[in-house]
């Protein structure tokens, strides 16, 4: 297990990317933030925090649970437990920053991206996250990454926010397959 | 949070309190997807879901159907006229037709008490109970609990009373059997005739008490369900007239105010509004009844999705 995130690198990606949304999206009034639960909600309301310190500008911060939208419900061997979503804005016209903590396959942004289209027709989509993994399945890629991490497609790497699970901190496990 | 591990939705009578609590909560997660612009998800896109009704339903039919529409689930509706139900065919054969045909989630209303029990124990697809008999009405039940909790809060202490014919009630059951595991205490009013001999002698479920005079048995209660009362009752020499019922133990705008202020007022539908309930009372400030239809959209989008993600052959170990 290594640690690739401590506290203060996931201080600075966020400051970071709080600046980069702005700065390319222009009209911070244009800008919404959506976090994909249960990781990127968090890091979303700390964006939303960011910009409102930097710009003195609230971003309007939404909740998206991707549940009744995942390719997999066959194939997961549990029933999924549906959180709800919160997007108590109108997405039209806007640009929605989708947020997640880390990026893998695609899968979860590809539907996440078809459930915010059911709300509305936004005026772009952004992809923010904080660990970028790499092995995508699908043509997707972020527009703003904390940090790059190569990984083997059967490490696991986890995320620790202290809203959740009292620590700042990305880990890489590394995952022995069985050959 | 619990896992939820069943196969069929046949009664809630041997529910824990958390695979209630888990039902709730997943609908009202659903009941935020009811309240979007599009009223519709892919959760169970390419899925099907046959809604078997044997016994006459217009509500509770067009719930299931709505609920499996808004997570995208293929329909398929057979009533008992104009099927082969007409030309004699069992029970078992015709779900097992229904089975061959790609059901994998079978919603089934019958006028048997246990019909529901007898497929599921006899083919692969889940099976969902839209009531059965006298037996149970287990979404009722559920959409029940997620009306009061909503209007109510926790559960707790709270004292619910269900007014009416509980002798030949599935939803009466239900109701019990789902508010009475979430803390709630339920008082039964309704003519000695029509309340299961038993249970008028004294002998109760826990949680739950008999008290004949409606007025007694509202003051200051924390809600009431009324019951439907069907006019086949009367005509069983059960009731003297259904005058003397609506006298006795109608829900009138004076006795709904024998409860606490605000206290709500549910009904299951479909109401015979003059007899077991006021107009006054069925579209007046305390009616929870449309709230109940949205919510019974709810929570059987709720159960479809949970069966929908369970394997067989897991849930079968």
């Amino acid at each position: 297990m290594a640690v690739v995130l401590g506290p203060d690198d996931v201080r600075r990606a966020v400051a970071r990317i709080a600046h980069e949304i702005v700065e390319r999206n222009g009209d911070p009034s244009r800008i919404a933030l959506v976090g994909i639960r249960s990781r990127g909600d968090i890091l979303a309301a700390r964006l939303r925090d960011a910009v409102r310190a930097n710009e003195g500008v609230e971003l309007p911060l939404g909740a998206l649970d991707i549940t009744l939208y995942r390719d997999d419900l066959t194939r997961i061997g549990h029933a999924p437990i549906v959180r709800t979503t919160e997007i108590g804005f109108p997405v039209d016209d806007r640009i929605v920053v989708l947020v997640d903590d880390v990026l893998f396959t695609g899968r979860t942004i590809r539907a996440a991206m078809d459930a915010l289209v059911d709300f509305g027709r936004p005026r772009a989509i952004r992809l923010a996250v904080l660990v970028d993994r790499g092995h995508r399945e699908l043509p997707i890629r972020a527009d703003h990454v904390g940090k790059n991490v190569p990984t083997q497609p059967s490490d696991d790497v986890r995320v620790h926010f202290t809203e959740a699970d009292g620590r700042d901190e990305v880990e890489l496990v590394k995952v022995e397959v069985a050959v | 949070m619990t896992a939820w591990t069943r196969r069929h939705v046949l009664a809630t009578a041997d529910w824990s309190r958390d695979e209630i609590e888990l039902v709730l909560q997943q609908g009202e997660a659903m009941l935020e997807v009811l309240a979007r612009p599009i009223r519709r998800t892919p959760a169970l896109r390419g899925r099907t879901v046959v809604l078997f009704f044997q016994e006459a339903s217009t509500r509770t039919r067009i719930s299931f159907e709505l609920a499996a529409k808004a997570l995208s689930a293929d329909t398929t509706m057979i009533t008992a006229s104009g099927s082969s139900i007409e030309k004699g065919e069992t029970l078992l054969d015709t779900v097992r037709t229904l089975e061959a045909l790609g059901a994998e989630i079978v919603v089934m209303r019958h006028s048997a008490a246990g019909a529901a029990q007898f497929v599921a124990d006899r083919i692969a697809s889940a099976v969902i109970n839209a009531g059965d008999g006298w037996h149970a009405h287990p979404t009722q039940g559920l959409l029940d609990a997620l009306t009061l909790r909503t209007a109510l809060g926790a559960l707790e202490g709270r004292r619910v009373v269900i007014v009416g014919d509980v002798l030949h009630s599935r939803v009466a059951r239900s109701d019990i059997h789902t508010l009475v595991p979430l803390g709630a205490e339920i008082t039964l009013s309704g003519p000695p005739t029509l309340v299961p001999s038993a249970w008028r002698c004294g002998q109760l479920p826990a949680g739950v008490r008999y008290e004949e005079d409606a007025d007694r048995a509202l003051d200051g209660a924390d809600a009431v369900i009324a019951l439907r009362l069907q006019r086949e009752r009367m005509e069983a020499g059960l009731l003297p007239s259904l005058r003397e019922y609506a006298m006795a133990w109608g829900l009138t705008e004076a006795r709904v105010a024998r409860m606490r202020p605000g206290a709500p007022v549910l009904h299951p539908g479909p109401m015979n509004e003059g007899i077991e309930i006021d107009a006054a009372v069925a579209h007046g400030p305390r009616s929870l009844i449309e709230r109940q239809v949205t919510n019974g959209v709810a929570v059987r989008m709720a159960l479809l999705h949970l069966l929908a993600g369970t394997p067989a052959a897991e849930a079968a170990a």
